[in-house]
């Protein structure tokens, strides 16, 4: 089985969020970079796959050079080999038309990503990329059993989940679940330098142009200071929640 | 011409997310000076649609699509939205909308833009503000292709009653084949969904243990609300994975979050911040969920959450 996983670069959740060129970019000063959560329990998974049922696993991700270390990280992880398309992320059809071409021209059988990014939240690229290339689809996936070409999944639905089945080639958009944060992977010393060994290949993007495209970001409004309600005074919060905020 | 909506529902009810989406269809179709066509497939009452803004209601009924297919459902609109000659298609946050709309993008050519948060500043081009960044930010799109789709984030709009009313016409789309077979679902049907509440009532580790949840469900029941859990609860195995809110579970963007012994971890923060209105009951004061929230109580829950219970049920024989 040939699979392959999609890495997005985004920054670590603890990083301050700031904007620059205009509010048209995001400042990249002093963010620390990461595999997007989603898509590192789609790797684990695949690393499982790899071990135990026997499988190759490369890593993609469509992004400049300043990705790479986030790739190199995936293949310290230990995954075989990665791919970078060395393009902008302009929007989300965008990489996955990029996508489409690296899994028709490598011939993978199983796409995992991740449901959606922590950065853009977009939740789109694993759907237009199955449509894309014309394979079956499945997000929010908690769990995922390969048996030859069938696939055993099951998925979050809104108020519990559901059990399907299906085949491959399938796309997966992964989420905690797939494995268990406790199963997640830190590279160790080995891993590192094993990595620095194993292909990175820069593949030229293919002629597209994205579909929507962002003018600007701006922050939230910065909050007010809490009101603080005396354990004493519980009707008060009451009170404040039905007149003041309107939710009850 | 006109702006296509998707109006789900569940057993034949729609849910409250369809008239949030049609109320929402209505104001782009005005700005655009069209009308507003809904799909919905084997619901029931589709006349209630025409009170939010739809002209017209494209009826499936088909026993097959009892259970909810990406694919199908994508045709369907698909199909619906070429009938139509529409050119914005909206739809909800909810789990299926999310997984079915990449798939229309493509089948449409058209360009996606979801967890959109109010109507269009503009039409031409056509601009709207989506949240990104986890919520820690906002990002003006705009959308160059001729169909758009918009994804429209939960709670964000409100319902809006217009007062008209809806023909409705039975649609018989062709229905692909779907590669993906539900087998079984496994799903509370007693229990206010957390992507549904309008109030969700979470609790943390500060509850000390899975035994003294009763006052959380007690609390829920109460206010008609969802019931959640932080990570470190459900990683502990107190509550079930599918309550884990933040931002590598479920994402909440309810009017009322009710935070009860959480610290407020920022993955936590993170999932939960698109709520209007945040409480915080906590013993430390230091906790960080103090700066996030709107209203808080610095007190023990085992002795604040029973006279809260307590007053709310007042309030709510009062108020009824």
């Amino acid at each position: 089985m040939k699979i392959l996983v999609c890495i997005s670069h985004v920054p670590d959740t603890t990083s301050k969020i700031n904007f620059t060129e205009g509010d048209s970019k995001l400042d990249t000063n002093g963010v620390q970079f990461v595999i997007n959560p989603n898509d590192e329990f789609g790797l684990t998974r695949a690393m499982w796959f790899k071990e135990k049922q026997g499988a190759s696993v490369d890593v993609v991700n469509v992004g400049g050079p300043e990705t790479e270390p986030t790739l190199r990280k995936a293949l310290a992880i230990g995954a075989d080999s990665a791919i970078r398309v060395n393009t902008d992320a302009t929007d989300g059809y965008a990489v996955a038309k990029q996508l489409a071409k690296v899994v028709s021209d490598g011939g993978y059988d199983l796409v995992i990503a991740g449901r959606e990014s922590i950065d853009y939240n977009g939740a789109m690229v694993p759907g237009m990329l199955a449509a894309m290339i014309d394979a079956n689809f499945i997000t929010n996936c908690i769990s995922l059993e390969i048996d030859g070409t069938t696939a055993k999944a099951v998925r979050e639905i809104d108020g519990g989940k559901e059990t399907v089945s299906t085949s491959l080639p399938l796309v997966i958009g992964g989420q905690k679940g797939l494995v268990e944060e406790s199963d997640l992977r830190i590279p160790n010393m080995r891993g590192i330098m094993m990595a620095r060994k194993k292909p990175l290949n820069v593949i030229e993007p293919t002629d597209v142009s994205a579909e929507t495209k962002v003018v600007s970001f701006e922050k939230p409004a910065p909050k007010g200071a809490v009101k603080l309600v005396d354990t004493d005074n519980i009707d008060e919060l009451v009170s404040l929640l039905h007149n003041e905020a309107k939710v009850i | 011409m006109s702006i296509l909506v998707y109006t789900e529902s569940e057993n034949g009810k729609f849910k409250k997310a369809a008239l949030e989406v049609v109320s929402y269809a209505k104001a782009v179709a005005d700005q655009m000076d069209t009308t507003v066509t809904a799909v919905a497939v084997n619901a029931e009452d589709v006349e209630v649609l025409g009170a939010y803004g739809a002209s017209k209601v494209l009826l499936v009924k088909d026993e097959s699509l009892k259970a909810f297919n990406a694919k199908k459902y994508a045709a369907i609109l698909e199909g619906a939205a070429k009938n139509e000659g529409t050119n914005v298609v909206v739809l909800s946050a909810s789990a299926n909308s999310k997984y079915l709309a990449p798939m229309l993008a493509v089948g449409l050519d058209a360009g996606y833009v979801s967890n959109v948060i109010e109507a269009p500043s503009n039409v031409s081009p056509f601009t709207v503000k989506r949240s990104a960044f986890t919520n820690k930010a906002f990002a003006t799109t705009e959308i160059n292709t001729d169909i758009k789709i918009i994804g429209l984030s939960n709670n964000s709009f409100g319902l809006v009653e217009s007062g008209g009313s809806a023909s409705v016409e039975n649609f018989s789309p062709e229905i692909p084949d779907s590669g993906v077979t539900v087998e079984s679902v496994d799903k509370a049907t007693d229990k206010v969904s957390i992507a549904d509440a309008e109030i969700v009532v979470s609790g943390g580790r500060g509850l000390k243990g899975p035994e003294n949840w009763g006052m959380i469900e007690e609390l829920a029941e109460v206010l008609g609300a969802a019931t959640a859990c932080s990570k470190p609860v459900s990683d502990l195995g107190w509550r079930p994975h599918s309550e884990h809110v933040g931002q590598t579970g479920k994402p909440v963007a309810s009017n009322l979050y009710i935070a009860i012994g959480i610290s407020g971890a920022i993955q936590h923060l993170a999932g939960i911040n698109a709520s209007k209105v945040k409480v915080v009951i906590n013993t430390d004061p230091e906790a960080p969920f103090f700066k996030a929230a709107d209203y808080g109580i610095v007190g023990d829950a085992f002795e604040v959450v029973p006279k809260l219970i307590e007053k709310l049920k007042a309030f709510k024989a009062a108020n009824a």
